[in-house]
Parts: C-alpha cells; sequence; structure tokens
C-alpha cells in the first residue's frame, strides 16, 4: 500500500506542476487576476507536500525493509543499521532522483508561501518557471525511473548498499547538497521570472538574494562534506579527486558564488544586471548538466549508480528545453533590459566583475576539463581520462588569482576609487605576503611554485579578508558584513590547509612485522598486532598501531573491511587529528612472509581545509540572517512612519 | 556589452547538447571484455571445500571452466541448469567458492544438481579478488597451456550455452 500511495503522491505532483505553469501564465499577464497569483501560491505549495509525502513514503519502505519492492530489495537488507537503511533510500539512482525533485518542488514551495517582496507578476512567471522544471522531472520519474516498482515475487533478502555508502558522513551528506544543488533552481525561476516581465532592478535582486544565500551556503556544506567523506573514506589520502561529480557539484557552486556577488552589486548599485541574470540560469543549469552526466551514465564514476542510454536521453531532452529554452529567453530579452548604473574600472563593482570573469573561467576550465574525454571518444574512438593534471595546472593559478583579487575587492569602494589610496589600504597584506614569501623560501626553498604562491597567498588574503574590520566598532559592524569576513577569511584559512598538505606532506607505504615500526613525518609508528573484528554486516582485520612523538603517544586502528553483501572490500583509515595536523593509517594486504602493508601520512595543517570550509558556509549563514534583520528593521521603520 | 555576447551561453550550450548526443550514441561501456583474456590463469591452490574431493588450483590442466559461486548467491541458482548442461556437454568445471561453509554447499549442490570436478574454499575473496573479479558467478574458459581464453560476468544463461560449448571445444 505505501508504494502505490507514493506513486499515486508523485503523480498528483507532476499534475499539480503542469497546473501551476498554466495558472502561473495567466497570472503573469498584465491584466492576470490577483486570484490567480494565491492560486499559483496555493498549488505550489500542495505540489510541495505530495512531493514531500512521497518522498517519505520511499523513506517508511526503506525503514520497513519492503523487500516486493524492486528498489528495496536492490539496494536494502535486512542486517542493516536503521540509519544506513533510511540513506539506502538515496543511495541509488530512482530514490536520488526522487530527493531531487522532492527538493524542488519544497524549494518552490517556500518561494511561494514566503516570497513577499518580489512584484505579483514576477513571482507568477517565477512558480510557473519552477512548476514547469518540476513537471519534466516529475515526468522523468514516473516513466524512466519509478522508485515504486513491485517485484512480481519478493526475494528472501535485498542485495545491500554499497559497503562505501554506509558510512554516517554519506547518510548527511546527498540531502545537504542537494538543498544547495537543487535549492539553487529558485534563482534560474527568479531570472526566468524577471526576463518574463522584464523587471530586472533592485528590489528583484533583494529579493533574489537570500534564497541564492540560503542555496549556496547548504551546497558549501555538502561540497565540504563530500570532500571529507572522501579523505577519510576512500582511503586515498586525497581530499579532492576531481572526479566528474565532484566537478558536477562544484561547477554550479562556481556559478553561484559569482552570482551571490553580482546580485549584491545588482541590489546596491543597480549594476550588472545581465550578469545576474545569466550567472542564475546558468547555476542552476550547472547542476541540471551535472545531474545528467552522472545519471545518463556517459561518465563513469563512482557515483554513477546506473548506466542507461534511455534515461540520459530523457534528461538531455529536459535540458534541451530548460536551459535551451533560458538561454533563448536570455539573448532575445536582455537586450530590451534597461542598462544598469555605469562605473569605473578601479572600485568594488570593477573588482566584482573581474571576480564574475574569473569565476566563469574557472567553471569554463572544468567545464571543458569534464567534457573533453567524451568529446575526444565520440571523435576519434581514443579513450583517455583528464585529471588532476589538467585541472590543476589550468584552474589552480586561476584560482589563486581570484583569491588575490578577493583580497583586494573588499577593500575598494563604490563606483570609483583613488588607485593610490587604494593601494594604500593593501599595503599591510601585501607586505604580510612578502614577509610570508620570504620565510617560506628561507626555510623550506624546496616546494612546488603552486604550493609557495597558495601559502604567500594565503598570508596576505587572510589579513585582507579582516582588514574591512580594521577602524570600525567591532559591536556595530552588520552581521552581514560579519559574514563576508567570515567567508574570505575562510577561503584563506581553507587554501592555507591545501597548499601545507601539498607542500608538506610525508608518506611513506612499508610492511611490517608486529612489534617493528616505521618513521613518517614527525612520528613512529609501531604495529603492535592484528586481529579479526565483527560489526553488524561486516568483518574486518584490524590492526593496533601506536604512534609516538617525543613523550606522548597514541594508538590507531584501521581496518580492512569485507562486506557480506554485496560481496565487497573497503580500507577503514584509521585517522588522528593533532593540533597541527593530521596522521592518516591504512591497512592494507598481508604479505607471503607474514608481514602486513601499510600506508602512513603525516599532513600537516590538513584540516584546514575542511575548517576554512565551514568558515565559509558560517559566512554564508551570518550573511542570511544579517540581511534578513536588517529588511525586518527598515520594514519596521516604515510601519512606524 | 556587445550583443553578440549575449548569444555566448547559448551558442556553447548548443556545443555541449552535441558532445552529449554523441556520448549517448557511443556503445555502452559494460561491453569492455576483460583485461585478464589471453593472460595466464594466475597461479593459486586453495584448500578442498568438501572432505570428498580436492580444491581447484590455478595454472593449466587441461582445458576448463572455472566457475565463482556462492551458495548465498542467488544468481547461481539461476545459473545452476546451464553448468549442469555445460558438463552434460563433455566440459570440465573446477568451482572456487566464495565465503561459503561446507554444510551449504552441500545443501546447495543437492538442491541444483552437482556439475564441478574440484571445488576450492577461498573464505576471503582472494583469488576472486587476483582474478580480478567484481562479483558472483563469474565463470572462465581456461585453455590447456593456462590461457584465460574467456571471461563470462553474470549468470550463464541459456543463449550462451552453445557459444561456450563451441568455444571450449575448439580448444580441445
Amino acid at each position: 500500500m505505501i508504494a502505490e500511495f507514493g506513486l499515486a503522491a508523485l503523480w498528483l505532483a507532476a499534475a499539480l506542476g503542469l497546473l501551476q505553469l498554466l495558472l502561473a501564465s495567466a497570472a503573469a499577464r498584465a491584466e492576470g487576476p490577483a486570484v490567480a497569483l494565491r492560486s499559483v501560491r496555493a498549488v505550489a505549495g500542495v505540489q510541495g507536500l505530495m512531493a514531500g509525502l512521497s518522498f517519505a513514503a520511499l523513506l517508511l519502505l526503506f525503514w520497513r525493509t519492503d523487500l516486493s519492492v524492486a528498489l528495496v530489495a536492490a539496494n536494502s537488507h535486512s542486517s542493516k543499521p536503521l540509519l544506513y537503511k533510511l540513506s539506502g533510500a538515496w543511495g541509488n539512482h530512482e530514490g536520488s532522483m526522487l530527493l531531487w525533485v522532492t527538493v524542488l518542488a519544497l524549494a518552490g514551495a517556500a518561494v511561494a508561501l514566503l516570497e513577499r517582496r518580489l512584484s505579483d507578476r514576477t513571482l507568477a512567471a517565477t512558480l510557473g518557471a519552477q512548476g514547469a522544471i518540476a513537471a519534466g522531472f516529475y515526468a522523468f520519474l514516473l516513466f524512466a525511473s519509478n522508485p515504486f516498482a513491485r517485484l512480481a515475487q519478493a526475494p528472501p533478502d535485498g542485495q545491500g548498499l554499497n559497503p562505501l555508502l554506509q558510512d554516517p558522513g554519506l547518510a548527511f551528506h546527498p540531502p545537504t547538497l542537494y538543498l544547495g544543488y537543487v535549492g539553487i533552481s529558485v534563482a534560474f525561476s527568479f531570472a526566468v521570472g524577471a526576463l518574463v516581465t522584464r523587471e530586472v532592478n533592485p528590489v528583484f535582486a533583494r529579493a533574489m538574494r537570500p534564497w541564492v544565500l540560503g542555496a549556496w551556503t547548504m551546497l558549501t556544506l555538502g561540497i565540504v562534506a563530500g570532500s571529507y567523506w572522501a579523505y577519510y573514506e576512500l582511503g586515498w589520502g586525497g581530499w579532492w579527486f576531481w572526479d566528474p561529480v565532484e566537478n558536477a557539484s562544484l561547477m554550479p557552486w562556481l556559478a553561484a558564488t559569482a552570482l551571490l556577488h553580482s546580485v549584491t552589486v545588482l541590489a546596491a548599485r543597480d549594476g550588472l544586471r545581465a550578469w545576474t541574470i545569466v550567472l542564475a540560469v546558468v547555476a542552476f543549469s550547472m547542476s541540471m548538466v551535472g545531474t545528467f552526466l552522472v545519471r545518463s551514465g556517459i561518465l563513469t564514476s563512482v557515483h554513477s549508480f546506473a548506466v542507461d542510454p534511455a534515461r540520459g536521453t530523457f534528461i538531455l531532452a529536459l535540458l534541451l528545453l530548460y536551459i535551451g529554452g533560458a538561454l533563448l529567453l536570455f539573448g532575445l530579452r536582455i537586450g530590451t533590459v534597461r542598462a544598469g548604473r555605469q562605473f569605473e574600472a578601479v572600485s568594488r563593482e570593477g573588482a566584482l566583475v573581474a571576480n564574475n570573469l574569473l569565476l566563469s573561467t574557472i567553471l569554463g576550465v572544468v567545464l571543458f576539463g569534464t567534457l573533453y574525454p567524451l568529446a575526444l571518444e565520440g571523435l576519434t574512438g581514443e579513450k583517455i581520462s583528464v585529471g588532476p593534471p589538467y585541472f590543476n595546472a589550468a584552474a589552480g593559478p586561476l584560482a589563486l588569482l581570484m583569491i588575490a583579487l578577493m583580497g583586494a575587492g573588499p577593500l575598494l569602494r563604490w563606483r570609483r576609487d583613488e588607485l593610490r589610496a587604494a593601494a594604500r589600504r593593501i599595503a599591510l597584506p601585501a607586505a604580510l605576503g612578502i614577509a610570508a614569501f620570504a620565510a617560506v623560501l628561507l626555510l623550506r626553498p624546496d616546494i612546488g611554485v603552486l604550493p609557495l604562491l597558495g601559502l604567500v597567498l594565503a598570508a596576505g588574503v587572510g589579513l585582507a579578508s579582516v582588514a574591512p574590520l580594521f577602524g570600525r566598532s567591532l559591536r556595530r559592524t552588520p552581521l552581514f558584513t560579519w559574514g563576508m569576513v567570515v567567508s574570505h577569511l575562510g577561503i584563506a584559512v581553507a587554501l592555507a590547509g591545501a597548499a601545507a598538505d601539498a607542500a608538506f606532506t610525508s608518506e611513506t607505504l612499508v610492511a611490517l612485522r608486529p612489534g617493528q615500526a616505521a618513521d613518517v613525518g614527525p612520528y613512529r609508528v609501531r604495529l603492535d598486532g592484528v586481529r579479526p573484528i565483527a560489526g553488524p554486516n561486516w568483518t574486518a582485520v584490524e590492526a593496533r598501531l601506536s604512534a609516538t612523538r617525543g613523550d606522548g603517544g597514541f594508538a590507531l586502528a584501521p581496518q580492512s573491511r569485507a562486506f557480506s553483501s554485496p560481496p565487497t572490500e573497503t580500507a577503514e583509515a584509521a585517522i588522528s587529528t593533532r593540533l597541527d595536523g593530521q596522521l592518516y593509517t591504512v591497512l592494507g594486504r598481508p604479505t607471503e612472509d607474514g608481514r602486513w602493508q601499510l600506508r602512513l601520512w603525516w599532513k600537516p595543517w590538513v584540516t584546514l581545509i575542511w575548517l576554512g570550509g565551514a568558515l565559509v558556509a558560517l559566512g554564508g549563514a551570518l550573511t542570511l540572517v544579517g540581511r534578513w534583520r536588517r529588511e525586518r528593521r527598515s520594514a519596521e521603520r516604515l510601519a512606524w512612519a | 556589452m556587445r550583443r553578440w555576447l549575449l548569444w555566448a551561453p547559448l551558442a556553447l550550450f548548443a556545443i555541449f547538447v552535441g558532445v552529449a548526443m554523441m556520448g549517448l550514441r557511443r556503445e555502452p561501456a559494460t561491453l569492455t571484455p576483460s583485461r585478464l583474456v589471453g593472460q595466464p590463469m594466475p597461479a593459486f591452490s586453495l584448500p578442498p571445500m568438501l572432505p570428498s574431493r580436492p580444491g581447484t588450483s590455478g595454472g593449466g590442466q587441461g582445458p576448463r571452466l572455472v566457475n565463482l559461486f556462492g551458495s548465498w548467491c542467488v544468481p547461481c541458482i539461476a545459473e545452476a541448469p546451464q553448468l549442469l548442461q555445460l558438463r552434460e556437454a563433455g566440459l570440465t568445471i573446477d568451482a572456487v567458492a566464495i565465503r561459503d561453509r561446507p554444510e551449504d554447499v552441500r545443501r546447495f549442490l543437492a538442491e541444483h544438481g552437482d556439475p564441478f570436478r574440484f571445488i576450492g574454499s577461498d573464505p576471503i575473496s582472494h583469488v576472486q579478488v587476483t582474478l580480478g573479479s567484481s562479483g558472483v558467478p563469474e565463470t572462465f574458459l581456461v585453455d590447456g597451456a593456462g590461457l584465460i581464453r574467456a571471461h563470462h560476468v553474470g549468470p550463464i544463461l541459456p543463449e550462451h550455452v552453445p557459444d561456450l560449448v563451441s568455444q571450449a571445444r575448439a580448444l580441445q
């Protein structure tokens, strides 16, 4: 019954999505009746409710391990812990697409219920666009990826979830990521709405900004969490692999970051109108392109659940309709939108335009690298893979340039600035950067160019990011200024971590007998013994290691786990976080003569990468709250006047 | 902004669609042949699963099929009748029982038929990993010199039988 209920809710939601589009096209007309907008709001709310109920039904099926449902039988197992039974609901193609469209519908419902600032016509057009996108993806679920399909005969037990996905971090990573990844659809719909009514102005920008901020914050958190998961669960010691799916989440983030800055210029200075609109369209387009690349299976990756060209064709058709349609509308309409206010090259706006250009270029570089193997294979039949060497060499310098600019931008004045005065404000951070350069060259002259530049920039930009607070009363500084400072500082912190990891990591691969020890970085790691242990649905061999540096010591226990269903082995790294870095240990195979392979890393300051990422997201949250409080206060002031 | 620039995003998107359509028309990647075909069978020697017959070992021992299975594996049940047919057609089949117990294997063979000459026990999937196998069932066709001639992933279905028989006969 539950499965049929979920399917019915999904059909209803699809019908409501279409109805939303129809009503909205009536409401968006100049002479459209006011009642039409109210009904669009109501329909969008109910559509969100139906999608939510449908997803809840799927969760319930996984919770009860209802094996008569094909998806549950293929991805769950009765012996799995409860958390992984539930997370199994989105650890597969159909379930993750249902989560995707549920987030889309809930985001649309939130706009319908909460948005009060946008003009009625633009809001109607926005909700129409959101309904249209939802309708297409409901159709994809219903016709090509039904998560509620029943089996003719229920098997005695399920086939289990990919053990790599059985991890608490990964249970929460997809929902967080999707809130950002799909939540940014709101910005897309806002842009389409504004193009339909030609109302691209500061009011529109102020209405759009909180939605962009919210989605961007969640997307940042999702990416940071995913990166940390890959770091400790895959056991390869890296934190970013330029895997197609990582790129699929990075590309919307790059566009959304540019959008976030662009929309601020539009709200504050009525500039960058075309930029704001195109970035809003591109951000969610990148989410859809990413979904297509992963779900069609044309790029293979850890994240691809199913390879099915028919599904790929379906999604590609949806992309043609939505992205092609939005960009066509952009080309036709944006020329008729009045140009925004002008500004000088040396100004806050000028720096933000450079920021947009650089972020867009990095986005282009990542997209090119992701699609290049596909294009080459299609043209010449040659199979290649584009990996970190390309991405680091092409995107790395651009990213460093952008981060340097990020340090300078907030110190420039709006509209126009004196070059000399600006140089004076940047002098102190620049001096710190030069000092860092000298210090690194003196102490560690052997590190590479990119890590060196990274460390130097981290020092200079770190100081420059907090410079906007200098000379201000910290208590009276608005929360959204704090948000900017915290986010920018977070970027500098993450850069410091990445550069330190690239420059100073020591790594060693050894085969030890119990009682023997090996050195890595400042540590001596001793293999005390190896023993078998058992978990709820796996068995493992666990090595007991003790690490010492100076006098203090601590224990580590990396495991090599064997899962029974499906039969797979995973390496569970044991990681010890110290104040100045992490000791990362992985247990490998036994050798013929009774020794055990161990891979050991000492990674100084590596935790700064995710700490910085978390700061970036925190800054987003602070800005969101700060903007909300400012709006409320000015609304109160208006009410008093 | 110059007018043509406004159309640049759409132009880039059109290129993307072109590339994506090429990608979709391509042969599915699942059909890539196993890299082990043409390679020698890796050397291994497994202990017997059942006391009544020897365990399976790697290397050359005359043309044979090496079948990886598990009594706990549902597709292996579906495969069992085809293995019996292959046995009747005169092929030698050696088995590697993955992560299994003697009493379960005995029950499995009693229920679904016993086409095997040797059965080796691979309790922690060592041989499975050595053979580059990703699951069960999988079957390798090995020639007299110990070279792997074919690698079948997944259950052998009735339509695969004639092909396997003719390939095996060609080796004798």
